[in-house]
């Protein structure tokens, strides 16, 4: 059972005699602290702690890997693919195929029935403790599904009680659901907002069906519209979490989105998501076949940038799939395939679930600890110099990560004020197209890791690392198992000495790309 | 007369089944299929096909021509 759990092998041995009550008290500590990032607003989801949330959505969001960063390194989530009809069309999703922009398998994966789904459920959070979060997200749109969907969460809510569920969906049918969902005890709900402009809409999409009808163009996006903002203010009149998804999709919808950011805001959106377009024309989507790019990782940064001081921005999502398993970053799901969960024995065991995951939240006060203690040394910095590092992680916030295994990397901005979690860069995707090693490394993950100054890992090889220098990037393994954070400030440290000492100049880095394609079992 | 289901098309979203008011769609072994005996193009109920304005794939639900119009 141990060596089934996720990347936990850092986390303090299993038998040392958890005290409940030591836990809670530090819980209890940490909450009063408030121990945001030390650049005043929590940069994704909460940030590094409660912050300045209200005790009621920090109980609701902090195991809660989509809400709150700080949670996802440590808190996995599944999603079961139950709903496979859809009530829109996307120009960035064609149905037959894997949407990569919206957390969605192709129609031609696999379909699970509710009483499947709930069997799975049961299965994955047996094995793997931390699994807290079960989301149903597709592959079409849950609410086009309704019957689908709530029986699915019937059966969990029965047999798994402490499974928090959530619901993502394009809103059009959301008004008619919501007090369904609120009966469930629902309590994240994420919605994809594109626009609130009907011009901007009608690029986006063909087309929708509403009240048995299929509306086109101006129309179709003024329903839309008209439907999401409606179910986004029903929602947050009942105290359900919102978040809002949007795909930044370049020439088109990538300035009106600071306008979206302001409407969704002001009717009380929670965390605000805006992801890149990820289009080629082997989707075939209307994007992918008309040459719609994506945005470039810079150009996605300024514009989260610009949303910050408004609300809380979301940067860690992988835009998973619909049927993904795991912690955020890594995809599980090709251990439980409809037929290895139906052959599998499942015991629900509650009590053993609790246990482990206080060990969790020890690994993760420890975590924020070691940050704060490490803060205190930059007190008083004024330096103006702010550097990106990439770091090789497999989760529980620590550098643990072989270089060469690496499947995505995290970015890391390190600043007077300290570290703050920017993103995520993928590199698997790159590997696959028949390169070998070396070429994959220069012509790949360089150019997903080009903006960084230095690349955080456990170990790695003497020629990647000599082809990293070369490219300007600092390949550091000295960190190798410490946390991450704290790591990345000591670094930070270090290089503003040598820039006073002029044992290096400080220069701007380059702009990096952005991966093509939704995380899939490997 | 009735619509059909070009079933190499098809995606088996199952958007369309819950939308036809006479009930006449069902899964086959993976696809969707319309009974062109319980088909009546939506006639009397909608403006629209409904099997039509649901799918998300072009040209999929079209009118089959072994069958006679249907005369509400
Ligand atoms: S809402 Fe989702 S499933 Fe439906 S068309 Fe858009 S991307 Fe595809
Ligand atoms: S045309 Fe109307 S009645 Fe005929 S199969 Fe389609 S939805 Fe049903
Ligand atoms: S809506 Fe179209 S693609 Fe979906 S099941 Fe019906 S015929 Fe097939």
């Amino acid at each position: 059972m141990a060596s089934q759990i996720i990347s936990l092998s850092s986390i303090a041995t299993p038998n040392n005699g958890v005290d409940l009550d030591e836990i809670m008290q530090q819980k209890a500590e940490h909450q009063g602290c408030g121990t945001s990032g030390g650049s005043g607003k929590a940069s994704c989801g909460t940030g590094a702690g409660q912050g300045d949330l209200a005790p009621e959505i920090w109980e609701k969001v902090k195991n809660h890997p989509c809400y709150s960063e700080e949670a996802h390194h440590h808190y996995a989530r599944m999603h079961v693919a139950v709903a496979p009809a859809c009530n829109i069309q996307c120009n960035y999703c064609n149905r037959k195929y894997d949407c990569a922009n919206e957390s969605r398998p192709g129609v031609v994966s696999e379909k699970l029935t509710p009483e499947q789904a709930a069997k799975k459920v049961l299965a994955v959070a047996s094995t793997i403790p931390q699994m807290t979060v079960l989301g149903v997200a597709g592959p079409g749109d849950p609410l086009a599904n309704p019957e689908k969907t709530f029986k699915t969460f019937e059966l969990i809510s029965k047999t798994a009680p402490d499974i928090k569920l959530c619901l993502s969906t394009n809103g059009l049918a959301l008004p008619d659901h919501v007090d369904t969902i609120a009966g469930f005890n629902v309590d994240h709900v994420t919605i994809t907002i594109n626009m609130v402009d009907a011009d901007v809409g009608a690029q986006i999409y063909p087309w929708i069906y509403y009240k048995n009808k299929r509306y086109k163009g101006r129309e179709a996006a003024q329903i839309l519209t008209d439907r999401q903002m409606q179910g986004l203010e029903m929602l947050t009149e009942r105290g359900i979490l919102c978040k809002v998804n949007s795909v930044m999709i370049p020439g088109i919808n990538d300035h009106h989105l600071v306008e979206v950011n302001r409407a969704v805001k002001s009717r009380g959106a929670f965390l605000h998501n805006i992801m890149p377009l990820i289009s080629a024309p082997e989707h075939g989507t209307v994007f992918g076949l008309n040459g719609q790019r994506g945005p470039t990782a810079q150009e996605l940064k300024s514009l989260q940038d610009s949303c910050e001081g408004e609300m809380n921005m979301m940067r860690h999502c992988r835009q998973c799939r619909a049927d993904a398993v795991g912690l955020l970053g890594e995809d599980r799901s090709a251990e439980f395939t409809t037929e290895a969960v139906m052959a599998m024995d499942v015991e629900y065991d509650l009590e053993s679930r609790k246990a482990y995951q206080s060990l969790v939240e020890q690994e993760r006060q420890a975590t924020a600890d070691a940050k704060r203690a490490e803060l205190e040394t930059l007190a008083g910095e004024q330096s103006d110099v702010k550097i990106l590092i990439a770091v090789a992680t497999k989760g529980s916030g620590r550098v643990n990560e072989h270089f060469g295994h690496a499947t995505e990397f995290q970015i890391y901005e390190a600043s007077a004020s300290g570290a703050k979690f920017v993103g995520h860069r993928r590199v698997d995707l790159y590997c696959q197209g028949g390169y070998g090693e070396e070429e994959a490394l220069e012509s790949t993950v360089i150019r997903a890791i080009n903006d960084c100054t230095a690349v955080f890992v456990a170990k790695i090889g003497g020629c990647p690392k000599a082809s990293l220098e070369a490219a300007g990037i600092d390949a550091v393994d000295r960190y190798a198992f410490e946390y991450i954070e704290q790591s990345v400030i000591a670094y930070y440290r270090d290089y503003l000495d040598n820039i006073r000492s002029g044992a290096i100049v400080h220069g701007q880095r380059g702009d990096a790309e952005i991966r093509q394609g939704a995380y899939v079992a490997a | 007369m009735a619509f059909k289901i070009v079933s190499s098309q098809c995606t088996s979203c199952s958007a369309c089944e819950p939308e036809c008011p006479n009930m006449a769609i069902s899964e086959k072994n993976g696809t969707f299929v319309i009974d062109p005996a319980k088909c009546t193009e939506c006639i009397n109920y909608f403006d629209e096909p409904q099997c039509v304005a649901v799918c998300p794939v072009d040209d999929t639900c079209i009118i089959d021509n072994n069958y006679p119009r249907y005369v509400a």
